[in-house]
């Protein structure tokens, strides 16, 4: 039996039910049940293949755009099941962003770039000032505001993926999915998108996988750990990580096993 | 990085652990021997044996250093968690109070030395209790750490109130002792002396089992008797 | 004594590998040079021949048996006619068709086995398509196509074509960087607005290299045009898509095969046209494919 001891008492921004995915004939995720509190940094950690990222890609219905796909259970955003039959995948984008593992901002200018989602719905008349408030937020604003013009793709990797930050949040989600987010950048870049975090969810409900376990210490209030598709134990993430109670946690952490 | 990588690096983690654990566990044979030793030179008023171990106190010390700088380099290199890091952060604790155990047996070795010269006292059997019951605690408070045994660390957390007990008992007698006889005066604020450091030892040896207890159960104990007991009953035990 | 060898020199077998090295180089160089040598012997030939020929009236005037008084410009225009509409039906349908295949069609065995026609059907050859448009195009589309017009021309050719075009526009899309759509749809676009803005934007400079190739192809292709009815000796140009027509490669072929010398030359000099036409088509699809890609 997990060791589950984080509840969100009502205020929870996410939720899953026996939430099943099969790829194919292969299981991923085996009924998986857990709460993402409002407002709070959850990190999803584990060995490759543990299911991490496909559990993340359960949040927003990403998974859908994998043919093979087969997602069973409930997924409660709000209290709404986002698998129901009357829910739109595309509105669920809408309201819960995604931020991805490599950099991948369009062949576009930044300006472009951040303004493509606010686009996809009409045309806003204050696109300048979600462009910049955008950017802003993502801590980026005072080192692209003269050249918004010029191409996303001469932006440093950690730049790039504070621009994808910007660009998720110009459509003003809820709730920010991060997957390995930091995983292609330097140490430094990388303290960057952290700090951000931090300073994000203020407004947000993120969800962060990372196999960096360092970080998940450093940057969420919440850990929980995955083992072949397994919830095998999510708490507070001191505790996980000074005094977990399952032994397997425990062997993750310490580096037992990879 | 792969489950053969990580599994390589894991054990040469596990052998820095286990070398400070050795060193550790040196560290404390040698306090405890220190301890016996400046006992002994107290009863048989050998102000020599007490002088030699006076003398060896300084490789408790270097151990001590030693251990801290390993500890500290674990710590950054290595980025513990769960029990590693309790064990480590326990380390240090634990290497500090045996130094102090240490500093104690100093104590007690130069109250030998100062009680060889002076006029003999009749035996006082509390103390010689006393000096058992400390040692004894000592002891059992390694044993504990040696075999990760956190009941014997709660055992030897109990016995601290008796020590105390033993400690007010030799304080009382030798004022009388003094009051009677002024000529022992010396050599019974000596004895005094000397029950003071065994009652230190003895809560110096009771934050070694504390720290037993964080690094298996981590959980964070603090010595009163009442916390034991509450804790003891919600574990299903019951002592009178 | 033997001289000593200092470490970092080359040792025997180094210099025996570099030498065979040497010669795999030579080889291929000369295999190139083949090629090359032999394409700018042809090329001379044609200009040497046909330069002379190159005059005001060989544009304006119309075929004649007389060699001096002979022109393309029936040929020319009906060259320009074909081209025009063959690249107004096959590149909006070759790309739809990719975008389908690539973005809309769920890969199973249905659109395996269309996507395997399509790639044997770019290896068919020509003759086959002509006799394909003339049952159709010509004879079956009497009423819509007028028979034995241009636009019964450009369907054949677009036929013939079009599994190029559709081919290289899968390629181009399928080299669009999956992150790229996954960017997309996280944002909440839907399927056409990613396609649409992102798929098709990108994958652009490979299908116009496509359409580059395909075109290429089609502005030499004779046989099949034969086939569905183009004239050899016309005197008019269409004055619609319903009206009959000659192309360049016909008229070459026709004045190449007279016996009389100088219409070797006026083959040559239309042959000069032919490549000039075939040269500004790439140099658009070019300029534009660069277009595009500085852009982005």
């Amino acid at each position: 039996m997990p060791t589950i001891r984080v509840k969100a008492d009502g205020d929870a921004a996410l939720a899953t039910r026996d939430v099943h995915v099969h790829y194919g004939d292969a299981e991923a995720i085996k009924g998986i049940t857990m709460e993402i509190p409002r407002n709070r940094v959850v990190a999803l950690i584990g060995p490759s293949g543990c299911g991490k990222s496909t559990l993340l890609r359960c949040f927003n219905r990403m998974n859908d755009l994998v043919p093979s796909a087969r997602v069973t259970g409930e997924v409660l955003f709000q209290g709404e099941n986002l698998y129901a039959e009357h829910v739109d995948p595309v509105e669920v984008r809408r309201r819960i962003g995604m931020v991805f593992q490599k950099p991948n901002p369009f062949p576009k200018s930044i300006y472009d770039n951040v303004a493509f989602g606010p686009r996809l719905y009409g045309r806003p008349k204050d696109l300048d000032d979600i462009v910049e408030r955008s950017l802003r937020q993502a801590a980026l604003w005072d080192e692209v505001k003269d050249r918004l013009g010029h191409s996303a793709l001469g932006l440093s990797g950690g730049q790039q993926q504070r621009l994808c930050i910007a660009r998720a949040m110009a459509v003003t989600p809820e709730v920010l999915l991060m997957d390995e987010p930091a995983s292609a950048l330097d140490p430094i870049a990388t303290a960057k998108i952290e700090e951000l975090i931090q300073q994000l969810v203020e407004h947000y409900t993120i969800v962060i996988v990372t196999h960096n376990m360092q970080q998940a210490a450093r940057v969420s209030h919440y850990t929980a750990y995955l083992y072949i598709g397994e919830l095998i134990e999510y708490d507070v993430t001191d505790t996980i990580f000074t005094a977990p109670n399952e032994k397997h946690t425990e062997d993750y952490v310490t580096g037992r096993f990879g | 990085m792969s489950p053969a990588d990580s599994a390589r690096a894991s054990r040469h983690f596990d052998q820095e652990l286990q070398e400070l654990r050795e060193l550790l566990l040196r560290m404390a044979t040698r306090s405890e021997e220190q301890v016996r030793d400046a006992l002994n030179a107290v009863k048989r008023r050998d102000a020599q044996a007490a002088q030699h171990s006076i003398e060896r106190d300084h490789e408790i010390d270097a151990l001590e250093l030693d251990i801290e700088e390993r500890a500290i380099n674990l710590l950054a290199r290595r980025q513990p968690m769960a029990t590693d890091l309790r064990t480590l952060v326990s380390t240090l604790k634990i290497s500090n109070d045996l130094e102090r155990v240490g500093d104690h047996a100093v104590n007690i070795a130069q109250c030998a030395k100062r009680l060889a010269e002076a006029v003999p006292l009749p035996n006082l059997s509390e103390l010689d209790r006393m000096a058992d019951v400390s040692t004894e605690m000592l002891r059992d408070a390694i044993a504990a750490f040696i075999d990760r045994d956190p009941d014997l660390a709660r055992d030897v957390c109990r016995r601290d109130d008796q020590v105390d007990r033993y400690n007010d008992s030799v304080f009382r007698v030798m004022l009388a002792e003094m009051s009677r006889n002024p000529n022992t005066v010396v050599a019974a604020l000596q004895m005094m002396l000397v029950a003071r450091n065994l009652e230190r030892i003895a809560d110096l040896a009771t934050n070694l089992g504390e720290d037993v207890i964080y690094i298996v159960e981590a959980r964070t104990v603090k010595h009163h008797a009442e916390e034991l007991k509450s804790d003891q009953e919600d574990e299903g035990e019951f002592d009178q | 004594m033997s001289g000593k060898r200092h470490n970092l020199e080359a040792p025997p077998e180094l210099i025996a590998r570099r030498r065979r090295g040497k010669v795999f180089q030579g080889l291929c160089l000369a295999a190139t040079l083949v090629g090359v040598v032999t394409l700018v012997v042809l090329l001379a030939d044609i200009l040497v021949d046909g330069v002379t020929w190159l005059s005001p009236t060989f544009f304006t005037e119309f075929p004649s048996r007389l060699p001096a008084r002979a022109g393309i410009k029936s040929a020319l225009y009906g060259t320009v006619w074909l081209m025009g509409l063959v690249a107004l039906i096959s590149f909006p349908l070759g790309v739809a068709a990719a975008v389908w295949l690539e973005e809309y069609a769920r890969k199973g065995w249905l659109r395996t086995a269309i996507h395997t026609n399509i790639a044997n059907l770019a290896g068919v050859p020509s003759i086959v398509y002509g006799i394909l448009g003339l049952a159709i195009f010509v004879r079956w589309m009497f009423a819509i196509t007028g028979g034995r017009s241009v636009i019964s021309g450009a369907l054949t050719i677009s036929l013939l074509v079009l599994p190029i075009l559709i081919i290289a526009g899968q390629e181009s899309i399928r080299a669009v960087p999956n992150s790229i759509r996954e960017a997309s749809y996280g944002l909440g676009a839907t399927k056409w607005q990613t396609v649409r803005h992102h798929v098709l934007p990108n994958a652009m400079p490979g299908i116009l290299t496509g359409t580059i190739l395909a075109l290429s192809r089609a502005i030499g292709e004779t046989a099949p045009l034969i086939m569905i009815g183009a004239l050899t000796f016309i005197a008019f140009v269409p004055d619609g898509p319903r009206d009959q027509f000659t192309v360049l490669s016909i008229q070459i072929y026709n004045w190449a095969s007279r016996p009389q010398d100088e219409f070797r030359g006026l083959a040559a000099a239309a042959i000069i046209v032919l490549l000039a036409l075939l040269l500004s088509m790439n140099a658009l699809a070019i300029w534009l494919r660069n277009r595009y890609r500085k852009e982005w």
